[in-house]
């Protein structure tokens, strides 16, 4: 099985998030950036062990600028056995696709995971995007996936529930939890991660669809109104007449 | 401008969610002088898309072959795309849903029009065409501007009212021209919880946590759930033991909900548990352990054991509804 991952760097969890320039962009300032939970927990995982079972190899593509190389390397270290990374500064999610399809679509994978969204634009349209431009099939927000021969297994979630379909390669596939267990990279793989290939590719000329025009943040939450624990009934009082959502 | 909406259907039943789209884009088609119609794929009775018309949909489109009732984004993906061009539409709606989650990207990106994912409330039109969404797990908002004429918008559910006048819309048979051949998923079973309400669509959500100790102590929380007409949620180490299924989990890694009202218990409130939850309209916070985080998030709270308070809240929910 040939096997693509696409990962993306993301403020880190706990990242302060702020704003410059009137509100147009993010103040990059003091913060720490990681691999995107999904992409690295569930879909590299995954990947690797795909190629664990049935042989190959696991390739890992980023659209981004040499900042990232770092969490390229992470991937690296955890198994995958080469990078690409498409040096451009992308502006929308349709950009990341577009330019991944560009160096992908001639490239053979077998199954193409990414991660069900990012934690920094909360998307969860990467793997949609690059599906219909590679005109492969696409299970979102896998929870499980088996492998035997050429057909995969896989169960989704949806509202309330989930739903199990089969699907032969090649074909798309975005990461949810449950899909695999993250793995911490060893010092074996952290050395080798140092030799293995990563190739930096010239972007396409591809325009973004959208662009961010402003942000801004959440009002404040007043703080908490304490409620007396032995007299509940207040706080369904409270909760009526005063936020007026019972 | 010209508005499509897709309808996501449950066996043939209107979803809430989908009730929302169909407001949401008669609210854009009011805004840009325009009408709505609907797109519906696979078997849903004709009279539960004519209703639609109180919504604000004019006409409903709808490929009704069985071939439909298998869900496949990709198949699905050329018969909207088809009806966009059919209708000339400038704006199709999804829900941010599973499966407009799977749906409005593959569309977006087959129409090269730009989209906004979760959009939160209705587009701005002056100078522009501008969509609001929430970004960094619910930290912040970001103003998005669709640049193409053609405009993908996945609606996030509960985020605006469902607005029903009267009317009834013309359901016309549409040739969609997919056929079994474009179907490459195969959906082998789906398995849902039929009698709870759909946690993102909830209103209002009981969830709870470590604080309850064991899955035997639920009960309590389904009662509270039951009596408030709510949805059931709980924090990540509840469902990574198994103690709650992976579908109740909300947090980073979990599911995103923004109801008007969440009951947290026996949640501490960890940093990725408040990203799923933090745009909720008011979050109470019952812990027993006042410097619990979740605390700062609240708007209200009740510093004490679940296993006393939970009882109590019970009773004084069920005597307020007595008296309403």
């Amino acid at each position: 099985m040939k096997v693509l991952v696409c990962i993306s760097q993301t403020p880190d969890t706990t990242a302060k998030i702020a704003f410059t320039d009137g509100n147009t962009q993010f103040n990059k300032d003091g913060v720490t950036y990681i691999m995107n939970p999904t992409d690295e927990w569930y879909a590299l995982v995954r990947a690797i062990e795909v190629k664990e079972q049935a042989g190959g190899s696991v390739t890992v593509v980023n659209v981004g600028t040499a900042d990232n190389d770092p969490i390229i390397r992470k991937a690296l270290a955890i198994g995958a056995d080469d990078a690409v990374r498409i040096d451009c500064d992308p502006k929308d999610a349709y950009e990341v696709a577009a330019q991944i399809a560009e160096y992908a679509k001639a490239e053979g994978f077998d199954i193409v995971f990414t991660g069900k969204e990012t934690i920094d634009y909360n998307g969860f349209t990467v793997g949609g995007m690059l599906a219909e431009l590679m005109d492969l099939p696409y299970i979102s927000m896998a929870t499980h996936m088996s492998l035997e021969g050429n057909t995969a297994t896989i169960d989704r979630e949806i509202e309330g529930g989930q739903e199990k379909a089969q699907v032969d390669t090649p074909f798309l596939i975005s990461a949810n939890k449950g899909l695999a267990e993250q793995r911490i990279p060893n010092m074996r793989g952290i050395m080798m991660s140092k030799r293995k290939p990563l190739k930096v590719v010239a972007a396409a000329d591809i325009a973004a669809l959208s662009t961010i025009s402003s942000y801004e943040l959440p009002p404040q939450r007043s703080s908490v109104t304490l409620v007396d624990p032995e007299n509940p009934a207040e706080l369904i009082r409270l909760l009526h007449e005063e936020a007026k959502v019972i | 401008m010209s508005v499509l909406v897709y309808i996501d259907h449950a066996g043939g039943k209107l979803k809430k969610a989908a009730l929302e789209a169909t407001t949401y884009a008669s609210k854009v088609a009011q805004k840009t002088g325009g009408e709505v119609t609907a797109i519906a794929l696979g078997s849903i009775d004709e009279g539960a898309l004519a209703a639609l018309g109180a919504y604000g949909a004019t006409k409903v489109l709808k490929a009704g072959e069985s071939h439909f009732d298998n869900f496949d984004a990709g198949a699905y993906t050329k018969a909207i795309a088809k009806a966009v061009e059919q209708t000339a539409a400038q704006v199709v709606i999804f829900t941010h849903n599973s499966s407009g989650k799977s749906l409005a990207p593959r569309v977006s990106a087959r129409l090269k029009a730009g989209m906004v994912a979760g959009a939160i409330d209705v587009p701005n039109t002056d100078g522009g065409f501008s969509v609001r969404k929430s970004v960094f797990s619910g930290k912040a908002f970001a103003d998005y501007q669709i640049h193409t004429d053609v405009k993908v918008i996945s609606l996030n559910p509960n985020s605006i009212p469902v607005e029903k006048g009267d009317g009834s819309a013309a359901v016309a048979s549409f040739d969609s021209g997919v056929s079994a051949a474009d179907f490459r998923i195969k959906v082998l079973e789906r398995s849902t919880s039929t009698d709870s309400i759909p946690l993102p669509e909830a209103e209002l959500v009981v969830s709870a946590g470590r604080g309850l100790k064991g899955p035997e102590n639920w009960g309590m929380i389904d009662e509270l759930a039951a009596e408030l007409n709510a949805a059931t949620a709980c924090s990540r180490p509840v469902s990574d033991v198994g103690w709650r299924p992976h579908h109740e989990h909300v947090g980073q890694t979990g599911i995103t909900v923004r109801p008007n009202l969440y009951i947290a218990i026996g949640i501490s409130g960890a940093i990725q548990h408040l990203a799923g939850v933090n745009n909720s309209k008011v979050i109470v916070v019952i812990n027993k352990d006042s410097e619990a985080p979740f605390f700062k998030a609240a708007d209200y709270g009740i510093v004490g054991d679940a296993f006393d308070v939970v009882p109590k809240l019970i009773d004084a929910v069920k005597a307020f509804k007595a008296q309403a």
